[in-house]
């Protein structure tokens, strides 16, 4: 297994981006109601779709790898929700910057998506610490894998149910762009979206590809010190010690 | 799992590879982290014969029963069992093969005969109660039969362990120093109970050596590092040879 | 089917020997509800904050339980037995989401009456309160027992169990305290929201038993 370093998607990745920045600022028209604040909407809103869909591209890997036993399926998971857990970050920061403009709070419990996406962010936060705390590497992978699914069905379900706790409990306080987004709008926010994805794509590359030349590194390493090498062991996942997987 | 199709079993000890091989291992390692407990084991063990495996504390035997087991999958290699290739198929080989690791396994705050009621529904037996009494009466546990394993003396607990692993009868014995704890009276009663039988193989862990070689047809002998010392017929090895994988003041 | 059974007998006999987990799920209830009175400074509850106390202590003694439902599997071989039986490991998942189901199932029956009595809740909303607790039980107990399953091997386990578990618990309770709080209000219980939120706890439980039955052998190996 080992992965390597992507060539076009990068530079894919930052045309996309730079054409999205522009249309955001010289192209998209200000918003009637919130005025140039709401830009960050095509920031905020492309970083969640891309970290929601990758904790769900991270489920189904991870089934993939339950099923043929493949760690390189695992390494995929594992990176996945990494990227994603990183993008949630930017989300929930986004967010607030976006909140705190609009209503001078910086956390505000009446939009659901908001709230969903917290609880869905500290769900996958928790998968690190059940990485490290599972010694054995097969079953840390498998273990993780279950996690990833799990997580996978609940994400879908959380959404649903905190949009009928604040729809039932408060009125819908965002009368968001959703509702009324002109076609300019519209055209600026799809290549946000777009842009966000091929980032995504490439970070989630990059790394893959960072930690399999590491763990091949190591490998050599220990081969070169005449210790034996696990021939087997080709995973990438978190060790408790400092003891990368072999490539 | 991908391992499993780069290696091929090949016939390495030399031994008639038929159907009636109960067990065959083929290149087996096992990894603990980075470093392998074992390595590179190859032996076969045909119907009605019986596998030592000697070797000093921490060489891996209890590593390879477990394996035989289904319990642990190989890192590299492969294993057949009772006609089941592991451990895609380990399905197949469940419910023949009676275990007696170092854990008893038998719940504390059950009875004996409630454990090994559990053991037998979970083996599909049914009307069981016949083939326990039978069982606890042959291991000496008659009169303990409704105490709590809780408060059973280690001797008593290791009769108790036999009666659940013989309880249903399995084509396939794997022992793992089977006479711990045992005085010589409970001794001779287990030897009868776990003795070589028509239609039974048995792999044995031991740290008796003379007495394992005595009753081997094949011997599984590990160094301390995990790597195979011999791996075949019992005769070919002789005790001094077994000995010296111990190590220590071996004069 | 035998096995399901065989396991949920044992584990309901250990339990009645024991007496380790519900007993001290009710204690610590009583003791939760005493802090609540304090830390509140209410004698009576309704509405919002009453659904919310009872399901915040129902939820952390259900953590209790959670923690303890594998221990004996993994100290005494347990997981070996099963292994080394030709069953299923979907038998010992669903045995032991039985069991945690019946262990909450006690637990409300003392602490339910407890709450009212000592919080001067309204009767009338309290028999359809007890049809929102079985379903949000079914849903501790499912997600409880496949969390406590990853968490059994691994280190800090009773720290990585209520880590895992917390925020995979939050619909149940955002649809259990949504049903419970028109149950619980001061001019008597209301019904207009109740059908979709047992909608969706039932929805939740699906899910996750679904998830549970196709995972739980995977957990198993090794």
């Amino acid at each position: 297994m080992s992965f390597k370093a992507p060539r076009i998607l990068p530079a894919l990745t930052v045309v996309t981006l730079a054409a999205g920045f522009i249309l955001v600022f010289y192209f998209a028209p200000n918003d009637a109601d919130q005025g140039f604040i709401q830009k960050i909407f095509y920031l905020h809103v492309p970083l969640a779709v891309c970290a929601l869909v990758g904790f769900m591209v991270a489920a189904v890997q991870a089934v993939l790898h339950l099923r043929s036993g493949d760690p390189g399926w695992d390494a995929r998971s594992y990176v996945s929700i990494h990227i994603s857990v990183i993008l949630g970050v930017a989300v929930l920061i986004t967010g607030s910057i976006w909140a705190r403009a609009s209503w001078g709070k910086w956390f505000v419990w009446d939009e659901p998506t908001l709230v969903s996406f917290l609880i869905v962010f500290l769900l996958y936060c928790t998968y690190y610490p059940l990485r490290y705390a599972i010694e054995d590497r097969e079953r840390q992978a498998r273990y993780a894998s279950v996690f990833a699914i799990t997580a996978g069905a609940f994400v879908p379900l959380n959404f649903i149910a905190v949009r009928l706790a604040e729809t039932l409990v408060h009125p819908r306080v965002f009368a968001t762009a959703e509702g009324g987004l002109t076609p300019k709008m519209t055209l600026t926010f799809l290549v946000c979206l777009v842009g966000m994805a091929l980032l995504w794509q490439t970070l989630v590359r990059f790394e893959l590809a960072a930690k399999s030349t590491r763990a091949r590194l190591g490998r050599l390493r220990r081969a070169l010190e005449g210790d034996e090498v696990a021939a087997g062991g080709s995973r990438i996942a978190p060790v408790p010690r400092e003891a990368p997987g072999a490539g | 799992m991908n391992m499993e199709s780069a290696l091929e079993p090949s016939t390495a000890a030399g031994t008639h590879r038929g159907p009636e091989a109960v067990i065959a291992l083929t290149g087996v390692r096992r990894d603990y982290g980075e470093r392998p407990v074992v390595s590179d084991v190859s032996i076969e063990l045909a119907a009605g014969q019986t596998l030592t495996v000697l070797g000093p504390n921490g060489a891996g035997k209890t590593t390879v029963l477990r394996i035989l087991a289904t319990l642990l999958r190989p890192s590299a290699g492969g294993v057949t069992v009772l006609g089941a290739r592991l451990p895609r198929e380990a399905w197949k080989a469940r419910g023949r093969i009676g275990y007696l690791g170092h854990q008893p396994l038998l719940y504390r705050e059950l009875t004996v005969r409630e454990n090994l009621g559990l053991n037998a529904r979970l083996h599909g037996i049914e009307r069981p109660e016949a083939r326990i009494e039978e069982l606890i009466g042959r291991a000496g546990l008659a009169r303990r039969g409704g105490e709590l394993v809780r408060n059973l003396s280690a001797g008593m607990l290791q009769r108790a362990a036999i009666c659940r692993a013989l309880l249903h009868e399995p084509e396939l014995l794997l022992l793992d120093e089977p006479r711990s704890h045992l005085d010589p009276a409970a001794g001779v009663i287990v030897d009868e109970l776990l003795g070589p039988e028509p239609g039974r193989s048995r792999v044995l862990v031991t740290h008796a050596v003379e007495a394992g070689l005595a009753e081997a047809d094949q011997v599984l002998l590990l160094r301390a590092d995990g790597i195979v010392a011999h791996a075949g017929p019992a005769a070919a090895l002789s005790p001094g040879d077994a000995r010296a994988v111990y190590g220590g003041a071996v004069r | 089917m035998s096995a399901f059974r065989a396991i949920l007998a044992k584990d309901l006999r250990t339990e009645l020997r024991t007496l380790e987990s519900v007993p001290a799920m009710a204690l610590f209830a009583a003791t939760t509800f005493v802090l609540f009175r304090f830390g509140l400074d209410r004698t009576a509850l309704e509405g919002s904050l009453a659904a919310g106390v009872l399901l915040a202590t129902v939820l952390f003694a259900a953590i209790l339980a959670i923690n303890r439902v594998f221990v004996a599997e993994r100290e005494q071989g347990g997981f070996d037995v099963i292994r080394l039986a030709p069953v299923d490991g979907t038998s010992l998942f669903a045995a032991k989401v039985c069991v945690l189901a019946i262990y909450l199932l006690a637990l409300e029956l003392i602490a339910v009456p407890v709450f009212a009595i000592l919080f001067a809740v309204g009767a009338a909303g309290l028999a359809p309160l007890a049809a929102v607790l079985v379903l949000a039980d079914f849903g501790l107990a499912t997600v409880g027992a496949l969390v406590s399953s990853i968490a059994v091997n691994s280190r800090a386990r009773d720290l990585i169990a209520p880590l895992l578990l917390l925020p995979l618990l939050v619909p149940v309770m955002i649809a259990a305290a949504g049903a419970a709080e028109p149950l619980l209000a001061a001019g008597g219980p209301a019904y207009g929201e109740f059908g979709q939120w047992m909608a969706i706890l039932a929805l939740y439980d699906l899910v996750f038993v679904a998830v549970g039955y196709a995972v739980y052998d995977f957990l198993l190996e090794d």
